[in-house]
């Protein structure tokens, strides 16, 4: 009986000599260096905004959040005056951000999902006109869109007295965009025309407007593009399906080929929300009080840039993460769900 | 039975299928409502093309001439503007004897760029043009060399200073985002999670707090009474944040790259950047180049936010030349117009480029998972 191979002796156990042989020696050092140079990055840069801070006599802290603000803001849904305190400010700042980003949000998809279907259509002209848009907008940078038509609503538009107005309902002039609306004690109004301005119903601001419009048409190049690559990544053997049992092109686009492509659209359409909400800082340009607005002049009336900047900062990422959240659970719901 | 032969009536020959008739209705009469919508857009179109060309060109006023501005307002354009404010908006407030300056040294900033995107050039000496670019960009500029007046960084500005921002952002940001996106890969923890944080934080926010922070927190920054030009802390906030940007689509190209080259390079006994800078990046980068530019493109109209910090690239310059001016001031949606026609220029031009180059790496370069 030949006798058993002994058995093969057990590895040795991985060496974890320090010596910058060993590879996972070199891995702690490199991380414990990085975190080393970071750490040490941070303390010189607080330290010397301490030292800075001290030397020109700048207060800090948050605490300045609580002192009245001193300035007026020309549009807020809150209740808001000059004798309120900065966190009120700021808190105006966020909801008048958050309106225009909502509203562009949803009038930008409206108008990019047209254009984008239109780049699909039977009609040579139409295609013309929607591949003309998307390269005319998205090449134009979207603050020189903004100042554009603020300037066309400011210069062009009538004065209150001679408005333009659509069946004497809705009122458009200098002032703004008047339509009727609920007025404070809940009576539905509609505008009239007065001597120096609309009276009743709501008005929209013409800084809110040209914000909103530069948003939305400038967006809504972007989306169009993203909804053009989803529709044209759907495979050509649906649409014939479709039309071989008989529906039509409008039918066939809405029930089988858009449902499949906003599995391609939805991620890249998250981030021109998310774009959508960060460019509404720049209506700080043309004085639309929004967070970026409030906080630049909160800055230089408080002298705290430091805080006010880190303000920004935090409310835009907790933004960005809401929009994320709220994006990953609709493409969780639109995603094909494989057996 | 008298077998006569009847012929069917013969079939009717097919509507053309080619040629301009053929075309023509298959584009744009194919159907009733096709027929209406193509002559509804054609009457709106010929209606603007009408309206356009008058305000445009026959009641136009291009003689800088203010008063003949004044007398067409609401007729005809006034390029008398664009005529007369063309200089300061392409130059802003450089001196007016050394404007040569500005204008050489953009053509010299723009020949590096131009040569690379032929990829005949793309031989190690193109590095040396884009130094010696960017040194006699930098000499004209700024001067104080070979006898040239010395222009403080405030008096730069217009399409030089743009070119210059997006530029040179752009040559800063792009190794910084090549080992945050190695970074993101890495297998050390610590690293991986600091590259992580750093690029979320900063696609989270805009670029305007950014650039609040460039000009009003780097200062704060600095040691006591030392603070770098508002220019160079400007310009360093634009590269970071471009670079939080490219790191992501450096990262998508990395992934392309199957897993199977690192593995085979480790094989050969090519060590960790060995292998990053001979096997994998080559075709990481290779397959992102189109994005790349796309991202060069958010990032050249991007430059137009510093004007919110003072700095007068073309859109403050546009602001700066009108807004003293009461004379000109009526006619800004012109001036407006001619600098939106140079973005739309350069951004049209880098987007048909970066089309161009994806239907190249698509036909014949495409990395694929193996």
């Amino acid at each position: 009986m030949p006798g058993l191979i002994p058995p093969r002796r057990a590895p040795a156990a991985p060496r974890r000599a320090l010596s910058l042989k060993s590879r996972q020696f070199r891995g702690v050092l490199y991380q414990a260096l990085a975190v080393a140079v970071v750490v040490l990055l941070a303390w010189l840069l607080i330290n010397n905004t301490l030292a800075n801070m001290r030397a020109r006599g700048i207060q800090s802290g948050f605490n300045f959040l609580s002192e009245p603000a001193g300035f007026d803001i020309g549009e807020s849904w809150l209740s808001y005056d000059a004798a309120d305190p900065y966190w009120k400010a700021f808190l105006v700042g966020i909801v008048n951000t958050l309106r225009v980003a909502v509203t562009g949000c949803v009038l930008a998809t409206l108008l990019g999902t047209l254009l984008g279907i239109g780049r699909f259509s039977r009609n040579a002209l139409l295609r013309g006109v929607c591949r003309t848009y998307v390269e005319l907008f998205r090449n134009i940078p979207l603050l020189l869109q903004l100042l554009m038509w603020y300037l066309i609503f400011l210069e062009y538009l009538p004065l209150p007295s001679e408005a333009l107005s659509l069946g004497k309902m809705v009122f458009l002039s200098k002032n703004g965009l008047s339509f009727p609306f609920f007025n404070g004690s809940l009576q539905f109004e509609i505008p009239a025309a007065g001597e120096m301005q609309i009276v009743g119903g709501a008005t929209l601001s013409p800084e809110f407007m040209a914000v909103l419009l530069g948003l939305v048409l400038y967006t809504a190049a972007f989306i169009a593009e993203v909804v053009r690559a989803g529709i044209a990544s759907v495979p050509k053997g649906q649409a014939e399906a479709a039309a071989s049992i008989g529906l039509s092109r409008i039918h066939a686009m809405r029930l089988i080929i858009l449902p499949q492509a906003l599995r391609l659209i939805v991620p890249p359409l998250t981030n021109q929300y998310l774009n959508l909400t960060k460019n509404s800082s720049l209506a700080v340009a043309i004085g639309y009080p929004e967070l970026v607005s409030i906080a630049n002049t909160s800055m230089n009336q408080s002298g705290r840039a430091v805080e006010c900047i880190s303000l920004i900062m935090l409310v835009y990422l907790l933004l960005s993460l809401i929009t994320s959240a709220l994006m990953n659970w609709f493409n969780r719901r639109v995603a094909l769900r494989e057996r | 039975m008298a077998d006569t032969f009847i012929p069917i009536a013969p079939r009717r020959a097919p509507a053309h299928a080619s040629g301009t008739f053929a075309a023509l209705r298959r584009n744009f009469f194919s159907s009733l409502p096709n027929t209406v919508v193509s002559l509804l857009l054609l009457a709106v179109f010929t209606w603007l093309a009408v309206k356009g060309w008058n305000w445009g060109i026959v009641n136009a006023v291009f003689a800088a001439n203010a008063d003949l501005c004044q007398a067409a307002r609401g007729i005809g354009a006034c390029w008398g503007v664009v005529n007369e404010k063309a200089r300061f908006i392409l130059l802003g407030r450089f001196p007016q004897a050394e404007q040569w300056r500005p204008v050489v040294a953009s053509l010299a900033l723009l020949a590096p760029v131009l040569a690379s995107c032929s990829r005949r050039f793309w031989k190690p000496w193109l590095a040396l043009v884009w130094l010696a670019g960017v040194a006699v960009f930098f000499a004209l500029m700024g001067g104080g060399v070979a006898g040239l007046t010395k222009v403080p960084t405030d008096q730069w500005g217009g399409l030089p200073l743009t070119l210059m921002l997006s530029i040179i952002s752009m040559l800063l940001a792009f190794p910084v985002s090549v080992f945050l996106a190695l970074g993101r890969r890495s297998g050390m923890p610590a690293i991986r999670s600091l590259c992580l944080v750093f690029v979320e934080l900063v696609r989270g926010v805009p670029l305007i707090s950014v650039l609040f922070m460039a000009s009003f927190m780097f200062p704060l920054f600095m040691p006591v009474g030392k603070s770098p030009d508002v220019l160079v802390r400007v310009v360093v906030g634009i590269s970071l944040f471009a670079a939080a940007y490219m790191a992501e689509i450096i990262r998508g190209g990395l992934q392309t790259v199957g897993r199977g080259q690192q593995e085979a390079a480790a094989s050969m006994g090519l060590t960790y950047w060995q292998a990053q800078r001979k096997i994998i990046l080559p075709q990481a980068l290779g397959a992102v180049v189109p994005s790349i530019v796309n991202n060069f493109i958010s990032l050249f109209k991007d430059t137009s936010l510093v004007t919110i910090v003072s700095l007068y690239e073309l859109t403050g310059a546009l602001s700066l030349a009108l807004g003293s001016d009461p004379n000109w001031r009526p006619f800004k949606i012109e001036a407006y117009l001619f600098i939106a026609a140079i973005y739309f220029a350069f951004c049209y031009a880098m987007s048909r480029y970066s089309l161009r180059l994806e239907k190249r790496i698509g036909l014949y370069g495409g990395q694929h998972e193996q």
